[in-house]
């Protein structure tokens, strides 16, 4: 029987010939990742009674959720994490001038073919883009690997997610894995593989492939992935950390269920307050008026996010009772966009530019709503209370369409204005 | 061998262990007496060590907390046999070294409440005496029968360090 692209890999990686879904296989994941997170985690490892880490060189460290340190105690648990880094010689380690970890995951050329990579962030499906198994685990799960090197996986059911047309101006793949999360739902792909193919997604730069995997995690799925390809090789080139094998999907590989979309259908989309499967069609949105606009994230703070903002922002000014707050995803995305005069043209704009990290995501750092306050924001979730205040409401959408909401003062349709 | 306490579908953590517990320090006998309480008062009463849980679909599925896991093991179960699991309470029964079983709709169906059974988890048979036959699983592979003998993957960690 044949093999979904998820199945190959954890085969692979388990020295196996083949693998069923329900089947529990144990493996070295190619590279364990966390975060601040990482002050807890090393608690635990220390609890375990082992003295070393099993292998320092595949531990990878990356300070973004509260940076620069906000406060006594995450500076504290900063420090605790440069010191565990310097004692066992991780060598895997990003300070606070790096940018978010599922950005410079893929910039540093971790994310590869083939791999499988496991993190302490639930948005750890992020490098399923590039073709690898990702999932986010438990901060324990994280100190046991530190301890031992192997994690066991249960092989996932597989979706196929297949994505023909070609999306109309406006569109972006924001609103197509919006729509698609509006479709299965929070919790209709629980533990499940999601694979997505089809030429809408093979059209699809990288950029855009990481957020269809990123937000894969809001269906409720262990993994998404897309099969990697010239693109994906073209972007790894100068940077992959190690070796890579691109792995394809059988023919007759089986999937537990299908689904199939058309994107030359699609309409820029909005998640509204307190779900990200409440999706609407930005029309039931029009007019909502907003207080902060926050583009950025693992979800959309790339060059092709800033840059869109910027074609849309260009000599204008953003209406005069909303803050915009812009964090480019990583110091990488940073550099590029200023060299292409992007901070210039959003600054100008009256966009306030942040330093790269998770920012205001999680209501732990910079950016905080008031009560009564409303955000669009480009990220992937908008919990109650998520952006630090329960009180705020938090919609979700596309750079375009949060551009165009700074610009109006309310919620926007970008198909407008481009 | 034990018996069977059988249930139904969906079976969230909430009934298996009640939330206004979670933040409360327990000692395993204290935990395993709410076992189950708001689904089945009469279960942590009458549940013997080699006793067995089997349930639809679902099982376990809501909060991540690992005392819904614990106080069943604390209570004696020896295994949870169940169509499907939600995805943290499968991994933390595992994790916490309480044999996690999947079985086929069908041969769930077979089970009632009181079955004498015996559960062979190291050869994956599962032995129904009172109704007279056996159903096979796939025995857990290496790693994942190691952390179940030890009783818990920290355990297993501290004796193989």
């Amino acid at each position: 029987m044949g093999m979904t692209l998820t199945e190959k890999i954890l085969a692979k990686k388990a020295g196996k010939k083949e693998v069923q879904p329900g089947e529990i296989v144990t493996v070295e994941p190619t590279w364990v990742m966390s975060h601040d997170n990482s002050a807890a985690i090393l608690l635990k490892f220390k609890k375990t009674g082992v003295d070393k880490v099993w292998d320092p060189r595949k531990i990878v460290i990356i300070l973004d959720h509260t940076v620069p340190a906000p406060t006594a105690d995450y500076a504290n648990n900063h420090l605790s994490i440069r010191r565990f880094v310097k004692e066992q010689g991780i060598e895997n380690f990003w300070d606070i001038n790096t940018g978010i970890c599922h950005q410079v995951m893929a910039e540093k050329g971790y994310d590869l073919p083939g791999s499988v990579i496991v993190g302490a962030d639930s948005h750890t499906t992020t490098p399923g883009a590039f073709g690898a198994f990702a999932a986010g685990i438990g901060r324990s799960e994280v100190a046991a690997i530190w301890a031992t090197g192997k994690i066991w996986l249960r092989v996932p059911e597989s979706y196929e997610i297949v994505v023909n047309g070609q999306m109309p101006k406006g569109v972006f793949a924001k609103d197509l894995a919006l729509h698609i999360i509006g479709d299965i739902t929070a919790s209709g792909a629980v533990y499940k593989a999601v694979e997505f193919k089809g030429e809408t997604i093979r059209d699809m730069s990288i950029a855009s492939r990481m957020v269809l995997t990123n937000m894969s995690a809001e269906m409720g799925a262990k993994n998404g992935i897309i099969e990697a390809d010239k693109k994906t090789e073209e972007y790894i080139k100068n940077r992959a950390r190690g070796p890579y094998e691109i792995m394809h999907p059988d023919e007759d590989a089986e999937y537990e269920r299908r689904y199939e979309y058309d994107a030359s259908d699609l309409v820029p989309k909005i998640a509204f307050p307190h779900t990200v499967d409440n999706v609407h069609d930005i029309d039931d949105a029009l007019g909502i008026e907003i207080n902060q606009v926050f583009l950025g994230t693992c979800t959309n703070g790339r060059v092709e996010d800033l840059e869109i903002a910027a074609r849309i922002l260009k000599g204008r000014r953003i209406h005069r009772d909303v803050r915009m707050l812009v964090f480019p995803a990583s110091w990488e995305v940073w550099k590029e966009a200023d060299e292409r005069g992007i901070l210039r043209i959003l600054a100008d704009a009256g966009a306030v530019i942040m330093n790269p990290g998770c920012g205001p995501c999680l209501g732990a750092h910079a950016g905080v709503l008031g009560d009564g306050e409303k955000c669009l924001s480009t990220a992937n979730r908008n919990f109650k209370g998520r952006m630090g205040n329960p009180n705020a409401e938090i919609y979700l959408g596309s750079p375009a369409t949060a551009a165009v909401t700074a610009l109006k003062g309310h919620i926007a349709d970008p198909r407008e204005v481009l | 061998m034990g018996r069977v306490w059988k249930y139904g579908d969906d079976v969230n953590t909430d009934v298996i262990f009640p939330g206004k517990y979670t933040y409360k320090i327990m000692s395993d006998e204290e935990m395993a007496s709410h076992a189950l309480e708001d689904l089945d008062p009469d279960f942590a009463k009458n549940v013997k060590p080699g006793d067995v849980i089997v349930a639809g679909k679902n099982w376990g599925y809501g909060s991540s907390r690992e005392q819904a896991v614990k106080c069943l093991k604390a209570a004696g179960i020896k295994a949870i046999i169940a169509e499907s699991f939600a995805r943290i309470y499968y991994r933390n029964c595992i994790n916490l070294g309480l044999p996690a079983i999947t079985l086929k709709r069908e041969e769930i169906d077979k089970f009632e409440s009181g079955d004498e059974v015996e559960v062979d988890i190291e050869k994956g048979i599962i032995e129904n005496k009172t109704k007279g036959f056996t159903v096979k699983f796939p025995p857990f592979e290496g790693y994942v029968m190691d952390i179940i003998r030890a009783g818990g993957i920290i355990e297993y960690i501290r004796k193989n360090r």
